[in-house]
């Protein structure tokens, strides 16, 4: 794989790899091979058997089992307008959230990187968003916060000429997201947090001294120097806003029609209300045929972000 | 008083601006953070509140405070718990079981392809899990684990493994290692560095791999609700089961909310700056 080649981090201990025995060779692999067979086992397993149920006709359903089928569950897959447009709402709800709450993480680092009276506190607040479960999260959302007849936000925004908005009938979509942005926030904040605080003061003050103003110095300095946390903010918060579930699940069902529906929870309707193991794995394997895809870039990325933080360390 | 003169006494126009600016911004910050902050404490509140108090227009802000909610959650939680409790602690502990070791190979006495490692478990976090759900559903029923606790602890166990192997590498890497080389002048074997060593060296670093597990185990819901029904529920799936069909809910949703809530944003709080190191699996320090 030359994607990993950039990964430059000699470990501590000197390595002479040529030099090595084949019994060191299998002494240094003993103590991983649990855990790479277990994660082998348990999570290749399941995509190999989806792999293979993706050309059988099965539904819990209908009794007699599987059979083959061909490519026709990936027929369905392509044409069925309600994958597609799944994928669609996958991409844009995970871009939609990262992006806004990498810009609103970016700025509230700026402001709790400064000191004043309780920082301590305003952090800990911040952070909490992220780490109430998001089950709960979304139950809160979806009833006290957004109910339409007596939710805290339509009573917050009365001043501003709304009247019992409805907001998950209305702006489902909009109301999904700002819980994604919500939870996520926190993360990228403190993720870029690290990096101001990592930055040399030396240079900082010499910008300074220099007469450069507050602007220059965050574009020319700061932006440059945050550009691997915002990048591994960005892929990690990625990684798992593209499975977000809970949100959908418990605060639209998906709805109204499909209007919320992402990949995760399509593939969890094809299973448990069409019963349709075969046509969810393919629909399955074509989501991690894409993803493979995507990933291939974001391990690039990887390799270049954790190059840059070892290489400083 | 009027002796001395009143222009020294106050800051300069220069330093006066600077000043207020500072304190702008601390009340900016206090305003987003209070913001952030008040879905949360609205849940804290709404679940005092009796059922009537928490349905109404406007909100209420004054109401006498009742603990009705929260004992009718205690009464149903039990098993919901015990299943949390269980997933949770076992996945952490197996984790910490495989990824001590793994690290270990991946870091203070590599294997030649450490890289190709390290990626290849990352890369597995990338692979979505839903993609997978009606088959790994069938897999239970075939292997008898559907609706069972060991199937939670196995698969929260490989969700958390490959974060918790990068994590703690990061850990051993900060191992001195002049302690490393005194231990195997003296003769230490492997296990002997990695248990005499290494890990009291790390064990901070050990805790905070386990909160980041705890974390993720414990606010876990797709699988949950995928592949078990009352055996091996867990408490986001209590939660699932406190918003009823018809009825006023709202009071009680919120104290079940807090109650399923609390102990991780508990630990999230304690452990804050290790939070962030675990959260970019030891990329930042």
């Amino acid at each position: 794989m030359t994607v990993l080649e950039d990964l430059a981090q000699p470990p501590k201990v000197e390595v002479r790899t040529r030099g090595i025995s084949r019994r060191e060779a299998w002494q240094r692999r003993m103590p991983l091979l649990p855990a790479l067979i277990y994660i082998v086992v348990v999570t290749q397993i399941p995509f190999l058997v989806t792999l293979w149920y993706s050309f059988q006709n099965y539904f819990f359903d209908v009794p007699g089992g599987a059979h083959w089928t061909g490519l026709s569950n990936y027929k369905a897959v392509f044409t069925d307008a309600n994958f597609r447009g799944a994928l669609v709402r996958s991409v844009v709800m995970t871009a939609t959230a990262v992006i806004v709450a990498m810009i609103l993480g970016v700025a509230f680092a700026i402001l709790l990187d400064r000191k004043f009276f309780g920082r301590g506190v305003v952090r800990t607040l911040m952070i909490t968003p992220f780490l109430v479960m998001p089950a709960a999260a979304a139950l809160v959302w979806a009833g006290p916060m957004l109910d339409p007849n007596f939710g805290l936000l339509n009573w917050l925004l009365q001043p501003f000429g709304v009247h019992h908005v409805a907001w998950l009938s209305t702006h489902a979509l909009g109301s999904v997201i700002v819980v994604m942005i919500w939870q996520w926030t926190p993360f990228m904040m403190l993720i870029v947090l690290a990096g101001l605080q990592s930055q040399p003061p030396d240079v900082l003050e010499a910008a300074k001294v220099d007469g450069a103003g507050a602007f220059a110095t965050f574009g020319e300095l700061t932006l440059p120097h945050l550009r691997p946390y915002i990048e591994l903010g960005v892929l990690l918060g990625a990684i798992y806003l593209v499975n977000v579930f809970d949100a959908v699940r418990l605060m639209t069902n998906g709805g109204p029609g499909t209007s919320t529906t992402n990949l995760p929870f399509y593939l969890y309707q094809q299973v448990n209300y069409a019963f349709d193991v075969g046509g969810a794995a393919a629909a399955g394997v074509v989501t991690v045929i894409l993803t493979i895809i995507v990933a291939t870039f974001a391990l690039r990325m990887f390799a270049r972000v954790f190059q840059f933080e070892e290489a400083k360390g | 008083m009027t002796a001395v003169p009143v222009r020294a006494r106050e800051p300069g126009p220069q330093k006066f601006r600077e000043m207020s600016g500072k304190v702008g911004w601390g009340i900016v910050a206090w305003v987003v953070g209070i913001a952030f902050f008040l879905p949360v404490a609205w849940m804290v509140i709404t679940a005092f509140k009796p059922e009537s108090a928490a349905e109404t227009w406007p909100p209420k802000f004054v109401f006498s405070p009742t603990l009705a909610q929260f004992r009718l959650v205690f009464s149903g939680m039990g098993p919901f718990l015990t299943h949390s409790l269980i997933a949770t602690t076992v996945s952490t502990l197996l984790v910490l079981l495989l990824g001590v070791p793994a690290a270990y190979a991946l870091s203070v006495n590599p294997i030649k392809h450490w890289r190709d490692g390290l990626f290849f478990f990352i890369s597995t976090k990338m692979l979505p899990i839903v993609a997978a759900i009606g088959p790994l559903y069938v897999i239970a029923v075939h292997i008898h684990l559907l609706d069972s606790i060991w199937l939670l602890i196995i698969l929260y166990t490989a969700m958390n493994l490959p974060l918790a192997i990068w994590m703690i590498r990061s850990f051993m890497l900060e191992v001195p290692s002049e302690l490393l080389e005194a231990a195997r002048l003296d003769g230490a074997g492997r296990i002997r560095e990695i248990t005499g060593v290494i890990m009291p060296v790390i064990s901070p670093g050990l805790v905070s791999t386990s909160l980041i597990c705890v974390i993720f185990a414990w606010n876990e819901l797709f699988l949950a609700l995928n592949l078990t029904v009352t055996n091996a529920a867990t408490m986001p799936m209590f939660l699932i089961s406190s918003v009823p069909q018809e009825g006023l809910y709202i009071a009680h949703l919120s104290a079940a909310a807090t109650v399923a809530s609390v102990p991780v944003i508990l630990v999230g709080w304690i452990a804050q700056r290790s939070l962030v190191r675990g959260l970019s699996m030891g990329a930042i320090k």
